[in-house]
């Protein structure tokens, strides 16, 4: 690892002024960017940590009835403390990577770093979540732009997520057993205004929406009502652990798994 | 070069160490604790699996800095204060818990982890919660059954030691 400065405020203004500085690199849980760092993939000139800021962990409950999750908030903590107000999202957090990674990773570290195949975008896309950062908000449909890419600017901070919570919803995950992360995991969530379809894993540009099997489920909320359908291979990940075919066909089982468990 | 303190196996400590300083490296080349062992580097195997605020953490994957002011236990604090072996690593030597060994600091302290969330584990549970710690001998069934041991649960009936 390159050497660099560490430094860790208390609040977001002070985490926001010191990231400010050339090359600064926000650090959340750091299960992802430690690696990262340890095979020279970044160089930062300093690392502000966001996990002393108190302001930002912690899971509770909205004027407007919404999930918020602070930014720093470990999974572990979110399958505890979300379990009651939201299973779903609690259940998908509980089974990130294995105890040790639960008890330091981060949604925020995570929604930043966007892996396609992790397992909170799809949680956040599938349920029309607003990412709030220092600055403003974001709607989770213009959040993630692709393979870990996102809206975020440099030296923004993801303070807080907000989960509209769904009347229905599930995560059902294909998981590659090795890393744990998902092969293909799709999120379904059933509100007032229809039903949303995201899906991790699968696509090289990352999670993504299935509009046909939204509009389907939006009319008849079962897994027969998807039967029907099928997703095209273009675009999937292909690799030793799955064909873009197999995916594309995962997509398909993974929905109508959640489905039926929603 | 910045100073942290923390408390470490109930022993308050402070030590010089630079931003990049990892918690792994802190305990073993600051402190002597090598008894937490360094095994892939990349936090995928558990074997430096600490805990850091009664949490199962991997120190490899963590930064010394960031934990400044926390209290940490380490596989040196697992025996009883007369010297000999605590519950859990009792167990793993009565069921043969362990081969080469070199996994069996991070089994012990994950297993430790899960019995204060979960006094009564299922062995489904004790697999699962375990699925971050990797034994290169594969010597997984006995590790699973001294963990039950611990739980005070009755292991006779699994298959041979």
């Amino acid at each position: 690892m390159y050497a660099f400065d560490f430094e860790k405020p208390k609040t977001v203004a002070e985490a926001a002024a010191a990231l400010a500085r050339e090359d600064a690199m926000p650090l959340g849980g750091g299960q992802t960017l430690i690696p990262s760092l340890k095979q020279h993939l970044a160089a930062p000139s300093a690392l502000v940590s966001l996990t002393g800021i108190a302001e930002m962990r912690g899971v509770c409950t909205g004027d407007d009835g919404a999930l918020c999750v602070g930014g720093a908030t470990p999974h572990a903590a979110v399958a505890a403390d979300a379990a009651g107000k939201y299973p779903a999202l609690a259940a998908l957090a509980g089974n990130i990577g294995d105890p040790a990674v639960r008890n330091r990773g981060t949604i925020g570290g995570s929604l930043a770093n966007n892996d396609p195949a992790a397992d909170y975008p799809a949680a956040v896309l599938g349920s029309g979540a607003t990412i709030v950062t220092n600055n403003r908000a974001i709607a989770a449909d213009d959040f993630f732009e692709g393979l870990f890419t996102t809206a975020l600017e440099p030296g923004e901070i993801i303070v807080e997520v907000r989960f509209p919570v769904p009347e229905r919803a599930a995560y059902a995950k294909f998981q590659q057993p090795a890393s744990r992360f998902a092969l293909t995991g799709v999120f379904v969530a059933k509100t007032a205004d229809g039903v949303r379809v995201a899906v991790t894993g699968a696509s090289e540009d990352g999670v993504f929406r299935w509009a046909e099997a939204e509009e389907a489920l939006s009319e008849n909320f079962s897994a027969d009502a998807i039967a029907g359908l099928s997703v095209s291979a273009e675009g999937m990940v292909g690799d030793l652990h799955g064909t873009p075919a197999y995916r594309a066909n995962l997509v398909k089982v993974m929905t109508q798994r959640a489905v039926r468990s929603a | 070069m910045t100073k942290v303190t923390m408390t470490v196996n109930g022993r308050a400590v402070s030590g010089e160490v630079e931003g990049r300083t990892l918690l792994s490296a802190f305990l073993r080349e600051g402190l002597g604790l090598t008894g937490t062992h360094v095994g892939c580097d990349t936090s995928q195997c558990g074997a430096c699996v600490v805990h850091v605020d009664g949490k199962a953490v991997k120190s490899c994957t963590v930064f010394a800095s960031d934990v400044d002011g926390a209290s940490v236990a380490t596989i040196e604090g697992m025996a009883n204060p007369d010297g000999t072996l605590g519950r859990v690593q009792q167990a793993f030597q009565d069921h043969h818990g362990l081969q080469c060994g070199f996994c069996t600091p991070g089994m012990v302290m994950s297993a430790a982890a899960l019995l204060a969330e979960n006094p009564k584990p299922s062995e489904a549970d004790v697999r699962h919660y375990l699925e971050g710690n990797i034994c290169r001998c594969t010597g997984y069934h006995n590790i699973v059954k001294a963990v039950l041991a611990a739980s005070g649960q009755d292991v006779s009936g699994m298959a041979a030691e």
